[in-house]
Parts: structure tokens; sequence; C-alpha cells
């Protein structure tokens, strides 16, 4: 629930007290639920007294001044309508309204009684029962974007790459051998002896630096956890490219220098790890041996 | 004569459509398509059919009924997600078809020489698992450039980053165990190398290289171990994450952009 403002609580206090005749702390007190509340005697409403209950009244056989001690009446509101003379009654169903009081009875010489109350939207009787802080409906939260039905817009072309893929795939598996060299041998060991080709850059690396660096600062912490705090780092909002421009430069930075010692690690190394050209000296690459033929 | 040709063939095409027809209308095929599926009582273009295929359909668990115009551009993602994914089924369906043949054990290089020479489209579909593993870890990669370029990891999209980097490195795994299968030269002496690189991480890298390995070097055990991660359990792991990954695309707001 909200929590009612305190200006709000004490004017809604202020009122209650008003309308009970209590004082305004012992209102507050009620209201959060400290003391039992004081008993609302009469809640203001139409009053409608129906032909069956102005006819009990008619039977009881007192006077109508004191009816209103004694009759055995079925609703409160019968009550305040007590003071009208049965005569009367006898007549007409009586409506009493808010608006509409009863004929004042006759020992008050034509006056209200302070007692009976005869106006109740003179007592201020509305409750808070909760603070509703204002919102609109429907709030606008992005602008509204330009949008397409999924299908045929992007499923179509979805399914034309998928197709071109799948022939791209089987047309190279029916042109390009994997490899299969001679059956493993843990006593013999290639020269030079290479990684798969996404780890041949990270090879070549370690030929460079010491492993505790090349080992564990580039592929550990640059290559997973840097990556990875990618978007925590990068608090700028922009995603155009002329707004971030040293972001791209860096990544751009990363690709050419991975994609460079990967190139170099799969095409210019050969035996003992030395420098080759893949054109003079031949690929030191097995997995590319059906790729290319360099004579 | 010639008439007789012409009132079979137009009797053929009756019973043929009255058959299909008869199908459409049977109980069966109408408990196979959703109300309002193209299938199920034909597809006629009305921009309410068009939210239907996509509503009707499982592939609803992938794609809203509507996207963002800019991301339809072949230009703007290359489409390298869905091929990263694409990938990964062909990936599945040739590996099942693979381990049909293949024993992870001292038969292993007997079974890839036998399935290359003696089993009908052997050859082909292990060359096809194979470029395809090859293909994947570069899509991957070029997803993740491509992202990286348009800002896409940007909030709201923060942790569907990292679940992509995860989803990378699982990839790089999953290539790397399945690098040794073949039990050739080629298999165990990468495989070593590679090993010996993840013992250089500091404090836990011989422990990983070990657990990884089975030992100390690359032997029958590791062949073993290497082929249950790579058909078992990285595939489970790399589904829940790409779940994930689907789901957080949608719920993050669809693609990114425009730029």
């Amino acid at each position: 629930m909200v929590d009612i403002p305190e200006h709000l609580l004490l004017k809604t206090a202020e009122a209650r007290a008003k309308a009970l005749g209590i004082s305004v702390e012992q209102a507050l007190a009620e209201m959060r639920g400290e003391v039992k509340p004081t008993k609302i005697e009469k809640e203001p409403d139409i009053i409608e007294v129906s032909p069956v209950e102005v006819e009990v009244k008619k039977e009881a056989p007192v006077p109508a001044t004191e009816v209103k001690k004694e009759a055995p009446v079925p609703a409160t509101e019968v009550k305040e309508e007590a003071p009208v003379p049965a005569t009367e009654a006898k007549e007409a169903p009586v409506t009493i309204t808010k608006e509409a009081p009863a004929p004042a009875p006759e020992k008050s010489n034509g006056q209200i009684p302070a007692e009976v109350d005869f106006a109740p939207e003179t007592k201020v009787t509305q409750r808070l029962l909760t603070v509703v802080k204002a919102k609109p409906i429907q709030k606008p939260t992005s602008e509204p974007v330009d949008k397409v039905n999924t299908w045929p817009h992007l499923m179509l072309p979805e399914f034309i790459s998928l197709m071109a893929m799948t022939a791209f795939l089987i047309f190279l598996s029916a042109i390009l051998q994997a490899p299969l060299l001679e059956e493993a041998n843990p006593n013999i060991t290639p020269n030079p002896a290479k990684a798969p080709w996404y780890f041949l850059g990270l090879q070549e690396a370690l030929s460079y630096w010491d492993p505790q660096i090349a080992g564990i600062m580039i592929p550990g912490v640059i290559g997973v956890f840097g990556f990875m705090a990618i978007p925590y780092i990068d608090r700028n909002k922009d995603n155009k490219p002329s707004k971030r421009k040293y972001a791209i430069m860096l990544y751009t930075f990363f690709l050419a220098g991975a994609g460079t010692l990967s190139i170099i690690g799969i095409l210019f190394r050969g035996p003992g790890w030395n420098w080759t050209y893949p054109w003079i000296d031949g690929v030191w690459f097995d997995d590319l041996l059906d790729w290319v033929h360099f004579e | 004569m010639k008439n007789e040709k012409i009132k079979f063939r137009d009797r053929i095409k009756d019973i043929s459509s009255g058959l299909g027809d008869s199908l459409k209308e049977s109980t069966l095929w109408g408990s196979i398509f959703r109300p309002g599926s193209p299938f199920r009582k034909g597809y006629s273009d009305s921009p309410r059919n068009r939210s239907y295929v996509v509503m009707n359909n499982v592939l609803y668990h992938l794609h809203p009924v509507k996207v963002k115009r800019h991301g339809v551009r072949l230009s703007y993602t290359l489409c390298l997600g869905g091929l990263s994914f694409f990938t990964f089924i062909v990936l599945t369906i040739t590996g099942i078809w693979l381990m049909f043949y293949f024993r992870p054990t001292e038969m292993a290089y007997v079974d890839i020489q036998t399935l290359q020479t003696s089993i009908a489209f052997g050859s082909l579909v292990r060359n096809m698992h194979r470029w395809a593993a090859h293909i994947m870890v570069l899509v991957v990669f070029l997803h993740m450039s491509r992202v990286f370029y348009h800002g896409a990891y940007k909030a709201p999209r923060e942790f569907n980053w990292v679940i992509g980097v995860i989803l990378l490195l699982l990839t790089l795994l999953l290539s790397f165990t399945g690098y040794l299968l073949p039990w050739d030269q080629l298999a165990i002496w990468a495989v070593t190398v590679g090993g010996n690189m993840a013992s250089y991480a500091p404090v836990i890298g011989a422990q990983v290289k070990f657990a990884l390995f089975a030992g100390l070097e690359a032997t029958e055990a590791t062949l073993l171990r290497f082929y249950v991660l790579h058909v078992l359990f990285l595939p489970f792991i790399i589904v829940i994450f790409m779940a994930i990954h689907f789901w957080r695309v949608r719920k993050d707001g669809g693609i990114s952009g425009p730029l």
C-alpha cells in the first residue's frame, strides 16, 4: 500500500475529529490503529421508509413523541423519523432524504433540536482509504517503430540464407576432403605441432612472450573476462558509430591483432616455429593441405 | 483416344483434389494444425494470415509477429545469428549420423577410415561435419563482431552479450573436443598443443588440463572423455544457453537499432 503523506493524514484526522467530536490526536491514533475507533452513530444515507415500517409504527399504542424511545422499530433510520406524527404517516409513506428533512416535532416549536441530526451533510464523513499517485493510464515508453510482418519479410530471407548455407556446405564437402593423417602416435611429434586454427593466434603469441603473459593475460583476462565486461565498461549509451569512435577503434585493433597473429600462425610458421613463406616452403598446416596447393 | 486421355486426367485430378479436401477436413489434420495455420485450410495472403503464419507455428518461440523494418535488411545482420544456430543444427544432425559409425576406443581411427571408404555418404557427411564446425566458429565470431559494431550490447542487452561470450567459448570447446575424435596425428597433436596452452592458466591450469585429458597427456582415456564432452555434455550446456540467449533477444526488445 502507498504510504499516506503526513499532511494528508493530518487533514483527514482533523476532519474526522471535527465530525466525531474527538481530539485530533485521538483521531490520528485511531487511524493508525493504535486505539479502538470511535463508533459512528449514524451513517448519512437516503432514508426510505417503506409502508410496512410505517405500519409497524402505526400499531404502537403510544403517543408519537414517545415512539422515539420505546417503539420496536426495525431500522435506525425510522428512529429519526419517529417525531413525525402518526397521523401523517398514516396518510402516505414518508420518504426522508438528506435534502428533505421531516417536519419538526411539536415540542420543539418548529425548531430542529440539536440532538436530532437531520442534515448529515454537516458532518464530514469521508475517510481516506489510500492515496493513488497520479499516473496516466497509458504511458508512452518509446517512440513508435516502423515494423513489418515477420512472415514473409524476415522468414523468407532467413530461409533463403539457410538454404544457401546448406548448398555451400554440401558443395564444399564434395570438393574438399577433411584431413585424415596416420593413426595417432604419441611417440612421433610432428614438426611443427599446431593447435586448431582458432588457437593459432594464441600459439603465435606464446612464441613471443612468457606463457604467464601470453597464456593468461591475453586469453584469460582480455579474451574471456574482458569481453564479458565490455557492456559494463562502455557506459556510452549512443550506438551511432560516429559517437563511439574510441570503442570501435579498440575493437578493430583487437581484430587486426588477433587476425594478424592467426594468419602468421597458420601460414607463416614452419618446422621449429620458424618463419616460412607458404608459396616457397609450402603450407605447414594440415587442416589446409587440401585447400591450397602451393608448389 | 485423345478425348479419353483428357477425361482420364480430369478424373485423376478430381479424385486427388477430393482426397486432399477430405484429408483437410479430417479430425486428424485439424488436430495437427492449429486454427489459422496456413496448412490447415490453405494460405491466402492477408495481414491477418501473415500474423497467423507466425502465431500458429512453433517458430513463434523464436520470432515475434512483427519485427523492426531495419532489422530485416540482410546488410544489417547478415543473418549471422541465424546462421550460427543453423550450423549448430546441421552439426547436430550430421553428428548424430556419425555416432552410428564411431567408437571412441582404439578402434576410432579404423572407424573413420571405414566411414570414409565403405559407408554410403560417409565421406560427405564427415566433411560436412568438419567444415560446418569451422564455419560455426567463424560465424559465431563474426556475429559477435557485428553485435559489437552496432553497439547492440548496450542497455538493456548487457547480459545477453555475456551469454553470447559464453556461447562463443562453448563453441570453441565443442570444436576443440571434436578435433581429437578422428584419432590421427593431426588430432592428437593439435589437442596436445591446445591442452598445453590451457595448462598455462594461473592456479588451476594444470588441474584443468589433468581433468580434461584424464591424465597428463592425450591417451585413449582422453579420447573417451572428449567424446562424452563433445556429444553429450557440451551440447546440453550450449542448448540451455542458446535458449536463454534467444529468449533474451526478444525480452530485451528484439533487434537493436536502428543506428
